[in-house]
């Protein structure tokens, strides 16, 4: 009898999607953004939400373009991805010489996305991703801590043409995730509007709309160069962009599904 | 034999399944892998008609992306639009779709499209307004190159991107420029549009 239960348990394991993956519940807050959603001072509002505990590895991102071919890289369509996306694998479906466990990086936006879906999930909305990235391993916000910015600031400083690490080899933070810092840039679902001002209701002039994004950055937390870098790198990108060192993580709302 | 139906049912159901997975014979052969199309997403128009994003392949398209409370630039997004449209022959007006695809779909129902639409005085069924879900505003506004972001009470500010598809769906010109007509988009449309 307790064997039978023991597998229909294994088999229920099996069973799950890929979103068997790990979350780590993050309650929500407000805190002062580098992005103030009013483009001064106001502060942003995080509802609580799952973040996944790691970022997506190369093996589960093989698992799901195996089970949807339309996104191997030999299929996918140029309208969502660069002719650079999973370069570094060995073929559409297989890894070559890529770690199982290191984390997918040449994806793009459409297929971080897609991914997400899969596992029943969405990508990080900027606050979200911000609000986590804050907390050191023992504070929920560690930014006024010079001592951890500098700790951040040296990954930054490693020269990138060195393998990437596997997911999971640094020390998990507040919220119980890694590698929120010092591993890669991650994509983030809004990662297209970060740089339009919160604030700027003269809409008459689309080109000043653009321009004036940038006075949307707040002077007030300067010093957090690592999180105006990552905003400043996903600003510059396109959907359909991939980069050696841009993988991604997801994220579901707390209640109900991602979407 | 209960069983037997099921197998059969199965087998049928799998070789559905391939079907499905092949490449569908589309009129005019197998979509760019740049078109726009690619992009699956449900629309649903000012009559409460559901659709396709790829539905609108086989005519050049104008295609932008607004919301129905907006006071400022979206009027002028239709202006622009309606001027190139306004610009063409007869003949060649006719060939062309102009479609406005709603940044809001929490609020932008049919009936409210339909009020734009009926105030604005547009050209249906060949212009449309539509909505989808949040999921497909994103993709879409990341295909087409709209920035937005949801400002408070139901705002939003987004960039100005007019772009002009051809048959296929591909980007071949796009604009910025609102409230007057733009010559370069203007003369790409009429390109696409005699280009069979």
């Amino acid at each position: 009898m307790i064997r039978a239960m023991v597998a229909a348990l294994c088999l229920a394991a099996l069973a799950l999607p890929a979103g068997a993956a790990d979350y780590v519940a993050i309650p929500g807050g407000s805190f002062a953004s580098v992005l103030p959603p009013d483009g001064k001072a106001a502060l942003a509002v995080v509802a609580p939400f799952h973040l996944r505990m790691l970022p997506v590895t190369n093996a589960e991102f093989l698992q799901f373009v195996r089970a949807n071919p339309q996104w191997d890289r030999g299929r996918i369509a140029s309208l969502f991805a660069d002719s650079q996306y999973l370069a570094q694998w060995g073929g559409p479906s297989n890894l070559g010489a890529a770690g199982r466990d290191q984390p997918v990086t040449r994806v793009s936006w459409f297929a971080a996305e897609a991914f997400c879906e899969s596992e029943h999930a969405r990508l990080p909305a900027w606050y979200e991703f911000e609000y986590a990235a804050a907390a050191d391993e023992s504070h929920a916000d560690a930014r006024a801590d010079a001592a951890w910015r500098e700790r951040i600031l040296d990954w930054y400083a490693r020269p990138s043409t060195t393998a990437l690490p596997d997911v999971g080899s640094s020390p998990k933070n507040f919220y119980g995730a890694h590698d929120v810092h010092g591993l890669i840039w991650e994509w983030v679902g809004d990662y297209a509007s970060l740089m339009i001002s919160g604030d700027n209701r003269n809409q008459g002039d689309p080109d000043l709309l653009k321009f004036c994004g940038a006075g949307a950055l707040s002077t007030q937390d300067r010093e957090n160069y690592a999180i105006l870098m990552r905003i400043a790198l996903l600003s510059s990108l396109k959907a359909a962009d991939t980069t050696a060192n841009l993988g991604f993580r997801c994220a579901r709302n707390a209640t109900g599904d991602g979407t | 034999m209960k069983r037997l139906g099921t197998i059969v049912l199965m087998i049928a159901t799998l070789a559905l399944g391939d079907a499905a997975m092949a490449a569908p014979a589309l009129p005019g052969g197998p979509l760019p892998g740049d078109s726009v199309y690619q992009l699956d997403i449900p629309l649903t128009n000012q009559d409460a008609r559901a659709s396709k994003l790829a539905e609108l392949r086989g005519s050049p398209v104008l295609i932008a992306m607004f919301y129905t409370s907006c006071k400022y630039v979206c009027p002028l997004i239709v202006d622009s639009m309606r001027s190139v449209d306004k610009a063409l022959a007869p003949d060649e007006r006719a060939r062309l779709r102009v479609v406005l695809v709603s940044f809001d779909p929490e609020h932008d129902t049919p009936q409210a499209l339909k009020a734009v639409a009926e105030e604005r005085h547009l050209d249906l069924p060949r212009w449309s307004l539509d909505r989808t879900d949040a999921e497909s505003v994103r993709k879409l506004a990341a295909v087409l190159g709209v920035q937005y972001r949801a400002i408070e009470k139901g705002d939003f500010n987004h960039s100005t991107v007019i772009s002009l598809l051809d048959k296929d769906g591909r980007i071949v010109a796009h604009s910025s420029r609102t409230g007057e007509v733009d010559a370069d988009l203007l003369a790409a449309t009429r390109r696409e549009l005699t280009t069979r």
